[in-house]
């Protein structure tokens, strides 16, 4: 079972973010096949936010066929979104790490690390594109 | 579409005092719909018309397919809380409960003893001596455990701290999902409504600025910059909420049921916020010029 949280800064809107929260716990692997999504009456509950958003939000990832509604017991997920690339996650982040500490090292502070990752991303993937 | 609520030409005075003006409204039924405005635009006026607590000067209010208070089994399918959540002072948490018992037909003793314990209030405790959060539950439980279908709260929220406004808004959505009541919730705040309603009524000055579904408004409003224009040049089916100039630049918010595609204009959305405060401020302006031209005339 996942958690939501919303941020109110962030300028998305509530049932955009726990569409894409479902859809990163799926590709993570936090989610599987046959697990359920938090209860309507429960996300409400927790994030004091209006019940059709929270319906709206599941029927769109119903739309995508992610997830499937069985009446009177919850909302369940049918499809996962992690492929053979999950198993690849375990190396890349022991080298991410080992690169972050060496960043430290030489200096760098929180955000411009941030910054150089975040620039050196888009740069690549113009490239790609 | 069943409607909860449905006014029309409603209006009412205060003697030479307006306390609403010509209100034409249709609230459909299963949604949270927010009524916002400033203070003293009519927001009590009109939840007080709604529930049977004030006579209507003229026109016509409906709540639930017939008159306010037209009878006992259409008061029993109404809860209402009026504003500060008010309570017995002298009285415990339990007796509270017992007055609920004894005052509603459909009472629900279950649903109100597992929401007193899930809130943490002790039984015993007099009202008096509760928080303004404590009360404000203890209130929202007298109205949720009577089982109505359309529920009224009148600024349920303001006088709360941050934490208490949270867990009352829970609270509130909890009992909307589970028993699938519709609500009418006033507050002169918008951010405390932004996510908990989805239809959206704005009343400033005694009138209805804006009515609607919240993302129907969001998705025909958009907040337009562009080099600087003549307002006369605009497209006809564009109703300019707000206007702004600068010698180069003009900033629009304006409301068209189609999408903006000449490049000259960059094309922003609008949060929900941000256009209750564009109605506000046009609200604003409008009787100074209304006022100039009387002087003018």
């Amino acid at each position: 079972m996942i958690e939501f949280h919303l941020d109110g800064r962030s300028g998305v809107s509530p049932y955009l973010q726990l569409i894409q929260q479902v859809r990163q716990a799926l590709r993570l692997g936090l989610l599987i096949q046959g697990d359920q999504l938090p209860t309507v009456k429960d996300v409400v509950g927790r994030l004091a936010i209006n019940p059709n958003t929270v319906l709206k939000a599941y029927r769109e990832l119903e739309y995508e066929g992610l997830v499937g509604a069985r009446p009177g017991v919850g909302t369940f997920v049918t499809r996962t979104l992690a492929d053979e690339s999950l198993a690849a996650h375990g190396e890349l982040r022991t080298e991410l790490e080992r690169w972050l500490g060496k960043a430290r090292r030489a200096g760098l502070e929180e955000e411009s690390i941030e910054a150089l990752i975040l620039t050196t991303f888009r740069a690549t993937m113009k490239e790609t594109i | 579409m069943t409607v909860v609520l449905e006014s029309r030409a409603l209006s009412k005075r205060y003697g030479r005092r307006r306390g609403l003006t010509d209100c034409t409204l249709s609230v459909p039924a299963g949604r949270v719909a927010g009524l916002v405005g400033p203070n003293g635009a009519g927001k009590t006026t009109l939840l007080h018309l709604a529930v049977g607590l004030l006579e209507p000067t003229s026109g016509t209010i409906d709540v639930l397919g017939a008159r306010p208070a037209a009878s006992p089994e259409q008061l029993a399918r109404i809860g209402f809380v009026a504003q500060d959540t008010p309570t017995y002072a002298g009285l415990t948490v339990a007796d509270h409960l017992k007055l609920g018992a004894r005052m509603n037909p459909g009472w629900d003793v279950g649903l109100a003893r597992s929401r007193i314990g899930a809130i943490g209030l002790d039984p015993r405790q007099r009202a008096g001596k509760l928080s303004g959060g404590q009360r404000a539950q203890l209130a929202l439980t007298l109205a949720i455990a009577k089982r109505p279908e359309f529920l009224l709260l009148d600024e349920p929220v303001s006088s709360l701290d941050p934490l208490a406004r949270r867990e009352f808004l829970q609270g509130l959505m909890e009992a909307v999902a589970e028993q699938g009541l519709s609500v009418l919730i006033s507050s002169h705040l918008v951010a405390d409504l932004e996510r908990v309603c989805d239809y959206l009524i704005v009343l400033i000055d005694s009138r209805v600025q804006l009515s609607g579904d919240v993302d129907d408004l969001l998705v025909s409003h958009r907040l337009l910059t562009g080099p600087r224009c003549d307002l006369a040049a605009l497209p006809a089916d564009w109703q300019v909420v707000s206007a702004s100039h600068t010698d180069r630049q003009s900033t629009l918010l304006i409301r068209t049921a189609d999408p903006v595609h000449d490049p000259a204009w960059t094309v922003e959305e609008i949060s929900m916020e941000d256009l209750v405060l564009a109605y506000m401020s046009k609200a604003a302006i409008a009787p100074d010029r209304n006022r100039t031209m009387e002087v003018q005339r």
